[in-house]
């Protein structure tokens, strides 16, 4: 910012200097069937000018009500029943229509999660865009200019294209760019960003996340940023506040927070994330029991009391003040010992290492090959996979979506059928490529856990039945010996008996995924894919998820396809990972070597995108542009058009084979040779600087 | 992991969800168009029950000396040509329209919700040709071919109830089909089919229950509809025959008396027709509202 830039601000009203935003003591309430049930109790935050400002917490707590709060947009059945919201300098709550409109139009945006949904599929993105200026009442050209210019500082390469198209035809990082070009556009005080990035691709998110830090830079705009994930968070804010139950529980700058937790519910989440190289045989992942409380319901006492280690009869019958530890502050009688939260699993209750190689793989899949569509429009899903998976193993998937990970899970299923000439093999014998023709036994080798719960229990049926269906077609046991099996079952997946009558939309998001590794694991299956299988839950039940299933592995020595775009719960669970790009495998080999290096240049890019909370990321390498069409796929190296290592001409013909990597097992699809794909980027780069 | 915090909390959660049922009965007891179509549709069903052995005089046989007598205290809906108490013929006269009108629904609603999960279940080769073959029927008007088709087969109750329910089948079976279709993407259909369920199973234990609200709606409507076509085949003489006291049969039977200044022959029967008509519809959009909220 230039000195004349702060002048012309500072000149716009008495209220420059004031703080973005400032909640006081916000009660609020949502009136739902005649009652009150109260989402926020008295939280107070404040965002100065230029500040980034996080707000983290399961869902449920609260985050976007505060959010829309913000704005004074809240549902109709939104009461706010005490406290203050100043927005810039005014009071939001005293401000008439015509004030209120005239604020959200000039000095707050707002950026949601879903950019499809948030852009009018039928205008073009360049009249959506424009249309924020002529509002200002700039005339029809210029308001055109200045959206062009506005899209090209989101880093949109061919903003007049751009403009022509409808909100369809663009990928989901394009849509938010072109939503967050909007939300700039009125050179806002405030701009809210409420889990922007969540539906991204990690690749994706970081780029996008790397333009709202740009931007902020140059915009001197204030940020309140809304996340689940820990991670982003840290990455982006300078403050965060760790919400739970509608309580701002600590509050304080983002490094301070994330390293030295004051609260326990704050230590509780910080351990429940599969943090930088934790692996299942390091042992269990913590976890937060019980569950959020009801909104609503009255607590005399501090809020997170009843899934508090560390609480006491205080704790259950006073509520904690918000106590200034200088800088920071904590709503926890013993902020002090916060981080002696003892465990809820024993941490050395560690997985047996159970995958034996010797005799033969339980699946061997050979030169798969699914392709969709017509010989004109041929899209190639999966080309040459060939892999295979040893009993006890878990076989890790990773890539970007349009990978063909789902495709992948779904072939391997018989949901479709591959394409003539695979071979996939369970145990040595032939397995057919569709599930109608797959014999019994097959069928209950292999099944899956989906990554929606919602969908893939069907919400008329009760548990008993979701269980004792899939033990009356996948056994033969009889009556008796099946209600047995059925309750042991349940209790392998820790659900307790009385909710065998429920249905599942009694349930919470991880019972209801424990119904379905339960129903995966009635004919005792040698083979369990999970696609994405924690990706739709919170944080503490996500490490629930993941220990029951490493428990569950130990146990009986089944194997795992574990997809997800999490390399971190991917990292905890997997002994091999396997990683596609536009259907092709571009690495294989056992867990650590991928993780650590020399890894594929698409590997590198795909671990260097994941935030982490301890700051300590690798540089960046960045991916340019988005994953190309499968349709049309580039020639060579599919990956040469986003490569940082491309070497030239080769890569742009010839597409390399799968060569040895840096260890047996490991494999590389690159031209460049192990050794050179060991050199670290920086230096080659410095090295190419010194050539030149 | 089962702690007695996180039992509670969830049997608390279970129980705000099981209220979710009743809250959805409530709130279609509060609904007063809801109700009122009820108390409509309750009336009748009552009369067509219980009507032959409440109402005043004889519906069949009239006073030969007593014809075409206006309302008075004695005859509170007049009498018609043959002397018959038109009040108490109204009242029988709901026993057949609401015999035949449902049963047609019945009908329809079973044909087409069978074959509105083999269309949407199967889609491909089969969808295409009984789509096309549902489109074709629903170009037709369906009094014409209903008239048609009871010429052929001879006019009877049981005639009227085959033809207008296979008639509506097909308009059931679209509503079903793209239910279904939404239906069959979820991901427990493939879960059904991985343990190697087969697809008659899949189609009516596991689609079928959640296609049930949409269903419902529909055929509610479609009997809004089947107790207008009824009538309108009895007037025209091909529905319920003589000597029923039905209403569409009496409308036809009395409507040239219009002009002679007997209007109560036609007036309560033709009133009790849009009541009943009505009555419905007003129920179909609160069950409509009600699942829909």
């Amino acid at each position: 910012m230039t000195m004349t830039d702060q002048t012309s601000i500072a000149s716009t009203g008495p209220a420059a200097a004031a703080d973005a935003l400032v909640i006081r003591d916000l009660d609020l309430a949502y009136r739902v069937r005649g009652k009150d049930r109260q989402v926020l109790r008295g939280v107070s935050l404040r965002i100065g000018r230029g500040e980034a400002y996080g707000l983290v917490g399961e869902s449920g707590c609260g985050k976007s009500t505060a959010a829309l709060a913000a704005v004074r947009y809240l549902p109709r059945n939104g009461r706010v029943r005490s406290g203050s919201i100043l927005v810039d300098g005014r009071d939001l709550f005293k401000l008439g229509g015509a004030d209120l409109r005239h604020l959200r139009a000039n000095t707050v945006s707002m950026v949601y999660q879903d950019p499809g949904r948030a852009l009018n599929p039928s205008i073009r993105v360049g009249r959506q865009v424009a249309e924020i200026f002529v509002l200002k009442g700039m005339p029809q050209a210029e308001a055109f200019r200045r959206a062009a210019e506005m899209l090209r500082r989101v880093q949109i390469a061919d903003p007049t294209s751009v403009m022509e198209r409808y909100p369809h035809q663009l990928s989901g990082g394009m849509q938010q760019r072109v939503a967050i070009a909007m939300a700039l556009s009125i050179n806002p005080r405030l701009l809210i960003l409420d889990e922007p990035t969540t539906g991204l691709d990690a690749t994706v998110e970081a780029e996008v996340l790397d333009l709202v830090a740009k931007l902020r830079g140059e915009y001197e705009t204030s940020v309140l940023f809304i996340s689940h994930n820990l991670a982003v968070i840290a990455r982006m804010c300078d403050r965060v506040g760790v919400l739970y139950a509608g309580t701002l529980v600590e509050e304080g700058t983002t490094a301070e927070v994330f390293a030295n937790p004051r609260h326990p519910y704050t230590v509780g989440l910080l351990r429940c994330l599969p943090r930088r190289g934790r692996r299942k045989d390091h042992g269990r992942l913590d976890t937060i029991p019980g569950f959020l409380p009801t909104p609503g319901a009255v607590i005399p006492g501090c809020v997170f009391a009843e899934r508090c280690g560390l609480a006491t009869d205080r704790c259950h019958q006073e509520a904690p003040p918000l106590h200034d530890l200088g800088g920071r502050s904590s709503r926890c009688h013993y902020h002090e010992k916060a981080s002696e939260l003892p465990r809820t699993t024993p941490p050395d209750l560690s997985a047996q290492a159970v995958v034996s190689r010797e005799g033969q793989p339980v699946l061997r899949v050979e030169k798969l090959n699914k392709s969709f569509g017509t010989a004109q429009h041929l899209v190639q899903a999966l080309r040459d996979v060939s892999l295979e998976l040893w009993p006890g193993e878990t076989l890790g998937l990773v890539g970007e979506s349009g990978s063909g990970k789902t495709t992948f899970a779904r072939v391997l299923m018989g949901l479709t059928g591959p394409d003539a000439g695979a071979t996939l093999e369970l145990d040595g014998k032939p397995l057919a490529g569709r599930v109608k023709e797959r014999t019994n036994e097959a069928l209950k080798s292999l099944q899956i856990v989906f990554q929606n719960p919602d969908s893939a229990l069907n919400r008329s049926h009760t548990i008993r039945r979701l269980i004792d269906r899939s033990l009356r077609k996948l056994t033969n046991l009889p009556s008796a010996a099946r209600l047995d099996r059925l309750i042991a079952l349940t209790r392998a997946v820790r659900l307790a008996d009385r909710y065998l009558a429920a249905r599942p939309r009694q349930l919470s998001g991880g019972l209801k995924q424990r119904v379905a590794i339960a129903r995966a694991f009635a004919g005792d299956p040698r083979i369990v894919v999970c696609d994405e299988p924690t990706s739709a839950l919170d944080v503490s039940v996500q490490a629930a998820i993941l220990n029951l299933l490493a428990e569950l592995q130990s146990e009986r020595k089944v194997s795992y396809v574990f997809i997800s775009h999490d390399l971190g719960t991917v990292r905890y669970l997997s002994d091999r990972i396997a990683v596609l790009y536009l259907g092709r495998l571009m690495e294989i080999g056992p867990a650590e070597r991928v993780f650590s290096g020399p890894h594929h240049p698409y590997t590198e890019a795909l671990l260097s995108a994941v935030p982490t909370i301890d700051g300590t990321a690798p540089e960046r390498v960045r991916l340019k542009g988005e994953i190309p069409s499968a349709i049309n796929p580039p020639s060579g190296c599919v990956f040469h058009t986003r490569c940082p290592r491309q070497l030239g001409e080769v890569c742009r013909s010839q597409e390399p084979p799968l060569l040895p990597g840096a260890e047996p097992g490991h494999f590389i699809r690159c031209h460049i040779p192990v050794t050179g794909l060991a050199v670290d980027r920086r230096e080659l780069k410095s090295a190419q600087g010194a050539a030149e | 992991m089962s702690t007695p915090q996180m039992d509670m909390a969830e049997a608390r959660k279970a129980d705000s969800l099981k209220s979710a049922r009743y809250e959805r009965l409530r709130l279609l007891a509060r609904s007063w168009t809801f109700m009122a179509g009820l108390i409509i549709v309750l009336f009748w069903v009552g009369c067509a029950l219980f009507g032959s052995a409440l109402v005043p005089q004889d519906p069949f046989n009239g006073d030969l000396l007593n014809t075409l007598a206006a309302p008075s205290a004695d005859n509170w809906f007049g009498t018609d040509q043959l002397g018959r108490d038109v009040f108490s013929r109204v009242i029988v006269g709901a026993r057949d329209i609401l015999t035949v009108a449902p049963l047609a629904t019945i009908l329809g609603t079973i044909l087409g919700t069978t074959l509105g999960l083999i269309t949407g279940y199967f889609r491909g080769l089969v969808d295409e040709s009984v789509s096309r073959v549902i489109d074709a029927i629903l170009a037709l008007p369906l009094v014409i071919i209903a008239l048609m088709a009871l010429v052929a087969l001879g006019t009877s109750n049981t005639t009227v109830v085959i033809v207008i329910g296979v008639f509506f089948a097909p308009i059931v079976a679209r509503t079903v089909r793209s239910a279904v279709l939404s239906e069959r993407e979820l991901d427990y259909v493939a879960a059904a089919q991985l343990r190697g369920e087969n697809a008659f199973y899949i189609m009516f234990a596991e689609i079928l229950p959640n296609v049930i609200p949409p269903i419902l709606v529909e055929s509610t409507v479609r009997l809004g509809y089947a107790i207008f076509t009824v009538a309108t085949l009895s007037f025209i003489g091909f529905g319920i025959q003589p000597p029923s006291p039905d209403w569409g049969l009496a409308v036809s039977e009395s409507y040239g008396l219009i002009n002679g200044g007997y209007w109560w022959t036609v007036m309560f029967d033709a009133c009790a027709i849009a009541s009943l008509v009505v009555g419905v519809n007003l129920v179909a959009d609160g069950i409509q509202g009600a699942l829909e909220s």
